[in-house]
């Protein structure tokens, strides 16, 4: 996917006045902030569910390639042939090897939000092939030409008028507003597709060692339908996806739904192990799974690596009030809101993603919901300081800082410019005390007044205090 | 009880009278307070903005000038919780003073909740003729559990009733310099708790650190709401706000 993480202001800026937009944020935070306050009270063993799933996670990244090795060989045995890609080039690279191989002319795709990261879609085209989203989100999104704004809820930023319109233009049909019906005109339109691709394209929530499995949830049927019809069967994943058990995996599947939909378990929850044997009715004639790694081994060890535990439920950004406030495009590449403003410039490099470590309050609602306890804004906080050590900070903020720290550090100098500045600050707010416009603070006063400061120095205030004391 | 006062510098340049505030409260609990006149900043800007080295010189420097204090007491959530949950963080740099700063977190308080779990203070002599909402600020609430300390302080002023806003734990959007480099989301940001505290219906939104409480106001004196008051909680502890209520902002 194109990375326009570097023109996050001019984008944000642009979505604050996009009043569908806005609209659509609207309903996010009732759906998904609420639902999932709902659906963790349910539960009244959340915190030790937790507590089991970050360890979990973090049993599995601690001895990652022990897994993975456990994973192949299960895997291996049952039939599937396993792919490394230590790049996103590698991934597409391999699926056209594997779609030139089997014939492939179409391929359905169920959502998967690394093969955005390898832009996949665009790879396979290029190679004379068809490929069809089946999601209903991506398949909007697709005939919108758009990339997604949530890694759940991809389509969140558009309205149900957007989409009637979109339908309308591309479908040829008569326009219709009603979503069950605007629902059933995609299944027409899918369904031809899902009979017609030799391959069928899948990401996966997870992969279990024990048995060689790859796993998805999803609720609108459209994966079992990839995972099943097509001849051939590729399914991406991330390295750090394994977990050890399917006993792990139900701990987990407890809080991904719940944090994710708001919702107590998907409608579906495919388990796939191997290819058709020969008494199975349906299932794909080749199963190939690649593991990618395109950044994330570099994050083992180090102090980056609790942002490997990510399950992508989507908690973070549906908490966010950054996200809240501009969607999920302003961000600029695959993953938005706080989990994305991490792996962002982890995986697609610091220089490339600068505003995105700063694009966050600090406020820490990320890591009060994650649901494997992801110490979100100390990783943004650690990524500043990577590119503050890297001089990666404009000259202004550089500069700001040094002022602001030496004159922290030398008291009398501080006191002499803190009281001209309350001084100033004081007189520019005029008889009704608000600064309306500071030359130089137009950050602040583009939508704030400044309440001006009471003119003198708590430190002048109390050492006269006491001076009139000592005089009683 | 000796109790160093961590007047903040937002308070020391913007708001006096909360540091006043503060000191009266400390000393109707009883305890002896000291206010090193050389203290400046916790090194909170430093830390959030990458530069470790300059944010543990300054805590270095705030160590020093509090340690021989009993307890150390901010009328901020977010410079309490700099100090408290952070300077952990800062001194892997230097372990050689590691378990000192930990024993300095310890006793590091913010106001409310020193008023309320170790002063144990039974009475305020505030009044407020009025309603107020409370508005939950993310470090205090999130670092340090800020939550039933200042309710709790609050039930204690006569006459005032608390009113509880739609979602008083969300962010206001100030966040430091966030609030400047992403002016206009923090400002997007700022207007839906404003419309938040609006539809509470108080008189008055009451809260625990400068930063929200400048960003809030600020907010609200720009979409034209020139009667709700923003307030610190030690202020409405101490003093009787209401008349400034009645003659108005203007």
């Amino acid at each position: 996917m194109q990375l326009t993480s570097n023109r996050f202001k001019q984008t944000a800026r642009a979505k604050l006045a996009d009043t569908d937009l806005q609209a659509a944020l609207n309903k996010l935070q009732t759906n998904f902030v609420k639902g999932r306050a709902d659906r963790v009270a349910e539960l009244d063993n959340f915190e030790a569910i937790r507590d089991a799933a970050t360890a979990i996670r973090d049993r599995a990244l601690a001895h990652l390639d022990v897994y993975l090795a456990e994973f192949e060989r299960n895997a291996t045995a049952q039939g599937t042939v396993v792919h490394w890609a230590e790049t996103t080039v590698d991934v597409n690279r391999i699926v056209c090897e594997l779609a030139a191989r089997y014939g492939v002319r179409k391929a359905v795709k169920s959502k998967s939000m690394v093969s955005e990261e390898c832009a996949l879609n665009d790879a396979l085209e290029a190679a004379g092939i068809e490929v069809v989203e089946t999601d209903l989100g991506e398949y909007i999104l697709q005939l919108a030409k758009e990339p997604p704004s949530h890694i759940v809820a991809p389509v969140v930023h558009k309205t149900r008028e957007q989409v009637s319109d979109l339908f309308e233009a591309r479908h040829h049909r008569p326009r219709t507003t009603v979503i069950a019906d605007l629902t059933r005109e995609a299944r027409e339109v899918l369904r031809p597709h899902f009979l017609s691709a030799q391959m069928g394209i899948t990401g996966a929530n997870f992969v279990v060692a024990e048995t060689g499995s790859t796993l998805i949830v999803t609720n609108e049927g459209n994966g079992r339908m990839v995972t099943s019809l097509p001849r051939v069967h590729v399914a991406i994943t991330g390295i750090e996806k394994v977990v050890p058990t399917l006993e792990d995996v139900t701990t987990l599947l407890r809080l991904l739904p719940r944090h994710g939909t708001a919702q107590t378990t998907t409608n579906y929850v495919s388990v796939t192990t191997g290819p058709r044997r020969a008494d199975d009715s349906e299932g794909p004639e080749h199963f190939h799974v690649i593991l990618v790694d395109a950044g994330r081994s570099r994050l083992l060890g180090g102090d980056m690596e609790a942002m490997l535990r990510c399950i992508r439920c989507g908690a973070c950004m549906n908490h966010c009030p950054v996200y809240q406030s501009i969607g999920g495009h302003a961000y600029g590449w695959v993953y938005p809101g706080p989990m994305g403003s991490v792996l962002t410039p982890t995986y697609a490099g610091l220089e490339n993603a600068l505003d995105l470590p700063h694009a966050s309050t600090l406020c820490n609602q990320c890591g009060v919901v994650c649901p494997v306890k992801i110490p979100l804004p100390d990783l943004l906080r650690k990524l500043r300081e990577k590119q503050f050590a890297r001089g990666l900070r404009p000259w202004s903020e550089r500069a700001g800082l040094a002022i602001w720290g030496w004159t922290a550090r030398h008291p009398r100098v501080y006191a002499l410019l803190s009281a001209v500045g309350a001084r100033l600050l004081n007189w520019l707010g005029g008889t009704d005390k608000r600064i309306r416009d500071l030359p130089g603070g137009k950050g602040w006063t583009v939508g704030r007044d400044i309440p001006a400061p009471e003119g003198k120095t708590f430190r002048a205030l109390y050492a006269a205090r006491r001076a009139e004391n000592v005089r009683k | 009880m000796r109790v160093g006062l961590f007047v903040t510098c937002l308070v020391d340049l913007m708001r006096p009278r909360i540091g006043f505030a503060a000191l009266e409260l400390l000393e109707s609990a009883g305890c002896e307070v000291v206010v090193p006149d050389t203290q400046t900043c916790c090194g909170q800007p430093g830390y959030n903005s990458g530069d470790r080295a300059s944010a543990l010189a300054l805590a270095r420097k705030v160590i020093a000038e509090f340690e021989a204090c009993e307890y150390v007491v901010a009328p901020s959530g977010s410079c309490a919780g700099m100090i408290r949950t952070h300077y952990p963080d800062l001194f892997r740099d230097a372990p050689e003073d590691f378990a000192r700063a930990q024993r300095f977190c310890a006793k590091t308080y913010e106001l409310t909740d020193f008023l309320v779990n170790v002063a144990k203070l039974e009475r305020v002599p505030g009044r407020y003729n009025g309603t107020a909402t409370y508005h939950d600020s993310c470090a205090g609430l999130r670092e340090l559990k800020i939550k039933a300390q200042p309710r709790e302080l609050l039930a204690k002023v006569c006459g005032l009733t608390l009113i509880e806003m739609k979602e008083p734990e969300q962010c206001c959007g100030f966040g430091g310099t966030f609030s400047i480099k992403f002016g206009e989301v923090s400002s997007h940001i700022a207007e839906r708790k404003c419309a938040d505290i609006e539809a509470a219906g108080a008189d008055a939104v009451v809260l625990g650190d400068l930063g929200c409480m400048l960003n809030i106001e600020g907010r609200m004196r720009r979409r034209g709401d020139m009667k709700t008051q923003v307030l610190h909680v030690a202020e409405v502890l101490v003093r009787d706000v209401t008349a400034e209520k009645e003659r108005g902002i203007k």
